[in-house]
């Protein structure tokens, strides 16, 4: 419930956000003059935080689509690297 | 309708005259043959044109093995083809200012030639014998002017650049699905960048109209991250090299005004490092070519690897050096307070006064020593003293004795006499002096006899007079001094 309530929860907030609040935590840390008990909870979120950006390496998975206009519509098709990397003259 | 093969071989001057049927003398219209027509044609402009000045842009250049050199001349409504033989190319024909005597694709230049009819493709060209800089292109001219027009409004303006994502996931690229960019920007993310989302948007990177395509596509990719249906972090406009008019369409406003807006970070990679286009000034980014453009995204990832490393690496530190910093502030503290704890202080107070007290005694003790070796010193000097004058006496006290000897009473005494003493020690001289009972002690010359005194009456009872044996030898009393 408390959990919650925190805004410093990292889940949340984008990554780039995660990313500065990291960077912010890691500076407060460095300057030393944080009192212990908020020490040890910067330094707890500090590590939610870097967990949640290593998490976000593998989110994405491989998937190359193209998509060509019909019309209006943009429409999607999955495609292979291979059928893109296939030789051509078109520039 | 036949061609007339036989007039086709003979001198056209000869057959200015378009041929008329027989049958239809008196409207019929001409009727050419190709060869005819095309050798009419070449007969009025090489007639016509033998040496003309004309002035274009340079396209499509090539070297043929030969060395000729063929290429388009253009400007924005019409273009012409050109040669210039290897042959003709003496020094001094070519004045071009800058990169060497190569003319570039882009070049505006002013040739010198004759326009030559080519029958067997239907085709006209110049051939040139003399070239010349003619200043900037026309295309040059469009794309300085829209340049500027686009600066002085902002459009480039550093500020309004967004940053690209530490980690590009989703990755938006317009460009031709059939282009070299697009493999060549798979070949360099295929080996380097496994998880990626790539959404290609299929459009025509040259000719009429591809303009307007780029624009839209980079609007729909826009449109369809505002409306949540897809998500992107990156959008690469790319292309591969050409010439000026190949990549036209990344000069035109419109695509500038659309990679301006994009609110997605827009990195531009049209042509290879020497071809700058409006798009280029117009995003966040400029890549030199299409495969650089990949590079940086790999960059972004590789960079954001290392970031993380870091900041672990950082976060861990500053615990320990915090965890460390607070372990000696503890001590610290705890050395503080032990100090200030009541029966530490007493316990001090205590020591100190045990320190006070040692060298109280030690003192005390020193000044005892101190004194006692005096009056040891003293004692000594009063003992001597005594010892000496005590010496003195006895041998003052032995001399008179020895007068005394002689003196005294001695004497008479060894000579028969006696002496007889109260019991007080005085001599008794009448019977009166005496009364009953007194011991009268009766000295001789050698011992004494103790006798009492009877009363008158008893004087005759004889055994009441008892001798007794004297208590102690005369000298006796002077030996008590010793």
């Amino acid at each position: 419930m408390s959990e919650k309530k925190k805004t410093t929860s990292p889940e949340p907030l984008t990554f780039e956000q995660a990313m500065k609040r990291l960077e912010d935590i890691v500076r407060q840390m460095e300057s030393g003059d944080l009192p212990l008990e908020k020490m040890v909870e910067a330094y707890e979120e500090g590590r939610r935080l870097l967990e949640f950006c290593s998490g976000k390496l593998n989110e994405v998975e491989k998937k190359i689509e193209l998509l060509e206009k019909n019309g209006d519509e943009w429409t999607a098709r999955e495609v292979s690297e291979t059928e893109l990397r296939a030789p051509s003259d078109a520039p | 309708m036949k061609t007339d093969r036989h007039d086709g071989r003979t001198d056209f001057l000869d057959d200015m005259a378009p041929r008329v049927p027989s049958t239809h003398e008196e409207a019929a219209p001409p009727v050419y043959s190709v060869s005819r027509i095309t050798r009419e044609i070449q007969h009025l402009l090489e007639g016509e044109f033998p040496e003309v000045w004309i002035e274009g842009e340079i396209s499509n250049f090539t070297e043929a093995h030969s060395g000729h050199w063929y290429f388009t001349l253009k400007d924005e409504a019409a273009q012409m083809d050109a040669v210039f033989f290897a042959g003709a190319r003496q020094k001094g024909r070519i004045e071009l200012s800058g990169g060497g005597d190569t003319p570039r694709d882009g070049r505006r230049v002013q040739v010198f030639g004759s326009i030559t009819v080519y029958a067997p493709r239907g085709r006209y060209q110049i051939v040139v014998r003399r070239m010349k800089e003619s200043g900037i292109g026309a295309l040059q001219e469009a794309f300085e002017r829209l340049k500027k027009k686009l600066q002085a409004e902002g459009l480039f303006d550093p500020a309004r650049k967004k940053p690209l994502p530490r980690l590009p996931q989703r990755v938006a690229i317009v460009t031709s699905p059939a282009g070299a960019a697009l493999r060549d920007m798979l070949n360099v993310l295929g080996r380097r960048f496994p998880n990626l989302h790539l959404v290609i948007f299929g459009v025509r990177v040259q000719g009429t109209g591809a303009a307007a395509e780029i624009a839209e596509a980079i609007d729909g990719a826009n449109a369809m991250r505002r409306s949540g249906e897809r998500d992107f972090d990156v959008l690469i406009v790319a292309r591969g090299g050409g010439s000026i008019e190949d990549l036209w369409a990344f000069n035109e406003e419109v695509v500038a005004r659309a990679v301006a807006r994009s609110e997605i970070p827009v990195i531009s990679a049209v042509g290879h490092e020497v071809d700058f286009t409006i798009c280029d000034f117009a995003a966040d980014v400029r890549a030199p070519t299409p495969s650089a453009a990949a590079e940086i995204l790999v960059g972004r990832r590789d960079e954001f690897d290392e970031w993380l490393r870091t900041r672990s690496r950082e976060l861990k530190l500053r615990m320990e050096h915090a965890v460390l910093r607070i372990r000696h502030m503890l001590a610290d503290l705890r050395g503080r307070l032990i100090r200030r704890r009541p029966d530490e202080v007493v316990q001090a107070l205590r020591h100190s006064c045990e320190l006070l007290r040692r060298d109280l005694v030690r003192a005390l003790e020193r000044a005892s020593r101190e004194r006692r070796q005096r009056l040891d010193e003293c004692g000594a000097t009063v003992r001597n003293t005594w010892i000496r004058r005590k010496d003195a006496w006895r041998a003052h006290l032995e001399r008179l004795d020895a007068q005394f000897a002689v003196l005294g009473p001695e004497a008479t005494l060894r000579r028969g006499f006696s002496l007889t003493l109260r019991e007080n020690g005085g001599l008794l001289r009448t019977p009166e002096e005496t009364r009953p009972g007194e011991r009268l002690t009766t000295r001789l010359a050698a011992g004494s006899v103790s006798s009492v005194v009877i009363p008158p009456d008893a004087a005759s009872r004889p055994r009441a007079a008892r001798a007794r044996r004297p208590a102690a030898d005369p000298g006796q009393r002077w030996m008590e001094w010793s």
